[in-house]
């Protein structure tokens, strides 16, 4: 047994890291015994600026909580707000939601796998993981006009419309990739550097483990546990058919890396049953007040993640800040207990293995 | 074959077209509902000053009295809600993105003299 | 789609130990821990979930009250959300089992939920 000392991973910034987060890593010779997290370098009060803001100007801010799953951000927004005033959200509202919020995972998973295959040293794949994330972002930016930060969901509905000949020219794209998502599963799940780096149950999680530290989306579904916002069929994901679940983990991968695998190709595709009758512009509705909800509770998965936004409000004058709450808060006790025991090589991939996104955890 | 998953993607990347354009020789990307900048047509504005309030990143700066609407690029973060509070419809989001630059980027817009008070509704004279 | 009924149970601090244990011992996982600024008081809310229906147990606290921390039975996921308090609203939670004193969110202002800091406008033109 050697002496301990502290290694301070990232203070804050670190090549593997996309995002500021610092660990003090404490060590026996190579093994980390203990590790502390310190977040708090990207906090931007974000959720005090609801105090400030028209609500229905918030939903830009709210996008912009995170850089990469903004999406579902700014429609768990929406969906409180409708919520507390009772705002019946049109069914082609929904689905168009419903379509760029799997977009919006499919990226953010593609851009995830890339980081965590640079987190390995695997460039290469890195590389190819971003360029297949262009094409969706490409139908992104052709559907709402922006890149990441779409901007295209308000209170009420969308505001945007999908033109019945783009929703196949979607379809018809996603037909295209889809085998380039495939082949790139098949070489997360089988390459030999992969697979080398990720040896050994490295990271892994037991299911209990992962319920009682309170993991969430990939995090707890790769421990085994069956967590999917998506299944309570929320906004169209009733009408839609949305595989959840992951598939079980790959022999001798460890437990943590498989978790978002997979996902990329499986995210929903969008049906042709966005036409029908209820076609309608996004409606625009004065809200006025209804004290009836005081307190509504959403759950929601982010690309990767689940937000959870405890929203307090009964009139516009009375918004209170939301507790905004990210997936990757969520999942640093998690992460602490998985750092604990491994190799200091290994840090870097496991930190990667939560989807860490300082900015939407700190707001 | 675990040791060559990666190798027909490797040699298909080497031999295929870069998937990066060439910018700036070949233009960037854009499509027609792309949110490049926002541009005003100021002969409509009537400086109501809708677009300064609920413009959320501040951009916006409507003077009704010298008949100015002035916006700050770099602030500016094109969501279009300007365009979408605008009563008089004259605020426009365009596809193309403003060049870059490295010093400040206030764009002044300085609106044409109110028209007589009769006949034409085109900028109503504000008392 | 599944209604997601959320209940929400009123508590004095004083209960807050022995109802976490009761929902600890029934299974139900540590959702989140959110505190609401009231203008003179503080909210709160401890929510548990077991599937899809949440209940939350709400203290109303006031300035320089004492919260006990419930890290003792949620030994993993609760620290983060006590940190969060303590370090943004300022109010002191007691035993917590990794307790940061104030690091985990390093921000300018200590306890910026709590006291807002004073808005500086970034001059037009950006501050380049």
């Amino acid at each position: 047994m050697g002496n301990r000392i502290v290694v301070p991973f990232g203070p804050p910034q670190h090549p593997v890291l996309p995002e500021p987060i610092h660990l003090d890593l404490v060590l026996e010779d190579e093994r980390v015994v203990e590790a502390v997290p310190t977040i708090g370098y990207v906090h931007r009060g974000l959720e005090k600026l609801v105090e400030k803001r028209d609500f229905q100007d918030y939903v830009f801010i709210a996008e912009r909580i995170c850089g990469i799953c903004s999406f579902t951000h700014s429609v768990t927004y929406c969906n409180a707000i409708e919520h507390i005033m009772g705002i019946e959200v049109p069914p082609r509202a929904q689905f168009i939601r419903t379509i760029w919020m799997e977009y919006s995972r499919m990226h953010s998973h593609l851009l995830w796998l890339g980081l965590a295959a640079d987190a390995m040293g695997f460039e290469n794949l890195f590389m190819n993981a971003w360029r297949l994330r262009e094409e969706i972002l490409d139908d992104m930016e052709a559907t709402t006009g922006g890149r990441v930060i779409q901007g295209s969901c308000k209170v009420g509905g969308i505001r945007r419309d999908i033109g019945d000949e783009k929703l196949g020219e979607m379809v018809d794209h996603l037909k295209k990739i889809r085998p380039l998502l495939e082949e790139s599963n098949r070489i997360f799940t089988h390459d030999q550097t992969v697979r080398h780096r990720m040896r050994g149950g490295l990271g892994t999680l037991t299911k209990e483990e992962a319920w009682d530290l309170g993991a969430v989306g990939p995090t707890a579904r790769g421990s085994g546990c069956d967590m999917d916002v998506r299944s309570s069929g929320y906004s169209a994901y009733g009408g839609t058919r949305v595989q959840t679940g992951h598939p079980p983990p790959h022999g001798g991968l460890s437990g943590s890396l498989p978790r978002p695998l997979g996902r990329g190709a499986r995210s929903s595709r969008p049906r042709r049953t966005c036409g029908g009758k209820d076609a309608r512009r996004p409606c625009r509705r004065k809200g006025e007040g209804q004290s009836g909800w005081r307190v509504l509770c959403l759950l929601r998965t982010a690309p990767p993640w689940r937000v959870h936004a405890l929203h307090k409000g009964q009139r516009q004058e009375e918004h209170r800040p939301p507790p905004v709450r990210t997936p990757t808060l969520t999942n640093i006790p998690p992460l602490v207990k998985m750092l604990a025991g491994i190799d200091l090589a290994d840090v870097p991939v496991v930190v990667l293995t939560i989807d860490p996104c300082i900015g939407c955890a700190e707001r | 074959m675990p040791l060559f998953t990666m190798v027909k993607r490797a040699l298909a990347n080497v031999t295929g077209k870069p998937a990066t354009l060439m910018y700036p020789a070949t233009p960037a990307k854009r499509y027609e509902g792309t949110r490049g900048h926002v541009v005003i047509a100021i002969e409509d504005c009537i400086y109501c000053g809708n677009c300064q309030r609920h413009c959320v990143s501040q951009a916006i700066t409507v003077d009704r009295a010298a008949r100015t609407w002035e916006i700050d690029r770099l602030r500016c973060i094109i969501c279009g809600r300007c365009a979408e509070v605008c009563p008089k419809d004259c605020i426009f989001v365009e596809p193309d993105y403003h060049p870059s630059t490295t010093g400040p980027a206030v764009e002044f817009v300085q609106g044409p003299p109110p028209a007589p008070p009769k006949e034409e509704k085109k900028p109503k004279a504000e008392e | 789609m599944i209604e997601q009924k959320h209940t929400i149970i009123e508590i004095p601090v004083s209960d807050l130990l022995k109802k976490t244990e009761e929902y600890h011992t029934k299974g139900h996982r540590l959702v989140q821990i959110g505190c609401t600024n009231l203008g003179d008081r503080y909210e709160v809310n401890y929510t548990f979930t077991k599937s899809w229906d949440f209940e939350s147990l709400r203290l109303t606290v006031n300035d320089g009250d004492v919260i006990p921390s419930i890290s003792g039975t949620y030994w993993g996921g609760a620290f983060i959300y006590e940190n969060e308090i303590h370090d943004l609203f300022g109010l002191s939670v007691t035993d917590i089992n990794v307790d940061f004193q104030g690091h985990l969110f390093e921000t300018k202002i200590p306890a910026p939920f709590k006291n807002p800091p004073k808005v500086t406008k970034v001059p037009k033109g950006g501050d380049a």
